[in-house]
């Protein structure tokens, strides 16, 4: 068949190196170049098709940049408000304890509104997965300061810069969460380079692995990049991230088979 | 065959009858005067007895949304708490509304506002019966006045939620709670399986089998045409109730001069009020409305036809008369009589209140 400029002849099964998941839909992804969220999309599809569970997963969408989550992932979903995906995948796990339950959820909605559900259902031991977007900001509103927003780095209300005496610290809700026995695996990663990209799928794939061994919530924190509530072109926004975000919030596994990791 | 009788709390018969009606999960917090539904669900282990998940969450936000979770999924969910708690609940009313999920919330009314009282109070009206939360919606509302009647109405309330698609309420109050009856019991509803949940509720997120589209719930439509369409499609779900689901009891009314309109423990006094006026000479009846919402009109409207008065008593400022005045259009004397802040009027009073207010006034 001819593909426009395209020579026919290398279309062939041996020649494939990519294929979208079948778990993504064909619908196109509303968010901004260099986001870190199509990325992670792609990721959790990718997991679910390998595993196979398709059919036995339920996903949780959040108030934020990825509200319409359930437009990408071909799975069953509901949207939640703002801050209480955990709250809805602890009652869906329960009553449905056979199924795979992760909510997606960004760091205005787990770590400001929804501290209190983040920290209780990770207390309790759920059996659930978050994958946590931490880009330091509420991209969907406009660019806010959000709970994770560094010291000094500006947003749309701290125009002059976090100050920290004014408007608090910056919080590691994933080193709380690490540190509740409830907690199985709490990783952080990032999606910026074709090694991260591996290891966040890892790590979303190992969390995914030990939903059916019922071992407690497992938490995948992944860093990204918010180019546009930044200000930056997405390449800028990458080196900001790894100059400025990395060492505030390193990368790595923070809590493995239920034993924080020394460091 | 003899039905199972049992001395009863309000609040004990609630958890009992969700036990019966087969419901999957009950999310709750603890909160006075309603701390009993949830005390008995622990102390009973329904998940031997039918596999029912029972769970204390971490505030009445968690409780509402762990309901709207399971909803989602198809399940007969409910939680119960007292008003101040109910507030709390009143975002994940409207995403639950606007999703147009099933499940069950019961409100154990303490008057406010703010912290204001652990006794009764009917003040919750105007929350319960108008939305409540955000956006153009609307509960179902049953109004119990027994305890056998919160027994009653929790199959009937899962029953009409699961029939429209729409969240129900049971809007008691302390003193029904609290206050121990004879309730009769009816055998236990084995809860759906899940070949039945998908029969049932075939829009549920169950899990996406290959073959069909994927379930979505989500309350979301940012184009404004579609949200406007999904709003009508609302609103025209909510006519179907009101002309379908109207449903209250009549006392005394064949030959009655004036009438008492009042839900729930009101209703009660109002009953005793009665057997005082009559004792008296004064022919008085009562409606009493068992759907808060959908109101009944039609009954209000036919009484209105046929009485010189109404005294609207209940234990609030002042909440139901106004769709009471509202249905009457100034054709007959519609006024109210109320107590509030936790007080119980006495049947003596309210006897007193229809001589001055009404047939004197």
């Amino acid at each position: 068949m001819e593909t426009g400029t395209v020579n026919s002849d290398i279309i062939r099964e041996e020649n494939l190196v990519y294929r979208k998941s079948r778990v993504l839909t064909d619908n196109i992804m509303h968010y901004c170049p260099g986001c870190g969220h199509g990325t992670t999309h792609r990721i959790i599809a990718e997991v679910i098709e390998e595993l196979d569970i398709q059919e036995e997963v339920i996903g949780i969408a959040p108030v934020g940049c990825s509200v319409l989550a359930y437009n990408y992932l071909d799975i069953d979903m509901q949207e939640a408000a703002h801050g209480r995906a955990p709250a809805l995948a602890t009652a869906i796990k329960r009553l449905m304890p056979s199924k795979y339950v992760f909510t997606y959820q960004g760091d205005g909605d787990l770590a400001a509104i929804g501290t209190s559900e983040t920290i209780h259902s990770a207390n309790r031991g759920e059996n659930i997965t978050i994958v946590f977007i931490n880009n330091g900001i509420y991209g969907m509103t406009g660019g806010q300061m959000a709970p994770t927003t560094l010291e000094g780095m500006k947003s749309s209300t701290s125009p002059y810069g976090r100050e920290v005496s004014l408007m608090g610290h910056p919080l590691k809700i994933t080193d709380l969460v690490a540190r509740l026995p409830g907690s199985y695996f709490v990783t952080r990663q990032a999606v910026h380079t074709p090694a991260n990209v591996r290891k966040t799928k890892k790590a979303i794939r190992t969390a995914f692995e030990l939903q059916r061994e019922k071992k407690g919530m497992t938490f995948v924190e992944v860093l990204s990049n918010c180019n546009s509530g930044w200000k930056m072109t997405p390449v800028q926004a990458n080196k900001w991230m790894v100059e400025n975000m990395f060492p505030f919030f390193p990368l790595g596994d923070i809590k493995v088979n239920g034993e924080l990791v020394s460091k | 065959m003899k039905k199972e009788l049992r001395l009863m709390k309000g609040n004990e018969a609630i958890a009992e009858a969700a036990i019966r009606a087969g419901c999957d999960g009950y999310f709750g917090y603890p909160i006075t005067p309603q701390s009993e539904v949830l005390e008995y669900l622990m102390a009973e282990k329904p998940h031997e007895r039918t596999g029912m998940v029972v769970l204390q969450a971490e505030s009445e936000v968690a409780s509402i949304n762990m309901v709207y979770g399971g909803a989602a999924c198809g399940k007969k969910v409910m939680t119960s708490s007292s008003s101040p708690g109910i507030s709390l609940m009143q975002e994940g009313l409207s995403y639950i509304a606007g999703a147009e999920l099933p499940c069950l919330v019961v409100n154990v009314v303490r008057g406010g506002p703010g912290l204001g009282t652990i006794q009764p109070s009917q003040s919750d009206y105007f929350q319960a019966v108008k939305g409540g939360g955000h956006g153009d919606y609307k509960l179902i509302v049953l109004a119990p006045s027994s305890v056998q009647e919160m027994y009653d109405f929790v199959g009937l309330a899962f029953e009409l939620a699961f029939k429209y698609r729409n969240p129900a309420m049971i809007l008691s109050d302390g003193a029904i709670g609290q206050m121990m009856e004879k309730v009769e019991l009816d055998d236990p509803r084995p809860r759906w399986t899940d070949e039945e949940i998908v029969r049932i509720s075939p829009w549920a997120t169950t899990g996406k089998p290959a073959g069909r589209e994927r379930n979505i719930i989500t309350s979301l439509e940012l184009d404004p045409a579609k949200q406007e369409k999904l709003n009508l499609k609302l609103q025209e779900k909510y006519r179907k109730l009101e002309k379908e689901e109207q449903r209250f009891e009549k006392f005394f009314c064949d030959d009655a001069e004036y009438a008492f309109m009042a839900f729930g423990t009101s209703s009660r006094i109002c009953l005793k009020a009665i057997q005082l006026a009559r004792a008296k000479g004064i022919r008085v009846g009562m409606l009493r409305p068992i759907t808060l919402y959908p109101f009944p009109v039609d009954a209000v409207k036919e009484m209105a036809g046929k009485v010189r008065g109404i005294l609207v008593v209940e234990m609030n400022a002042g909440q139901m008369i106004e769709d009471v005045r509202m249905i009457v259009e100034g054709k007959v004397k519609v006024e109210h009589y109320g107590r509030f802040g936790g007080i119980i009027p006495s049947p003596e009073e309210v006897e007193l209140a229809l001589e001055q207010i009404i047939i004197g006034g």
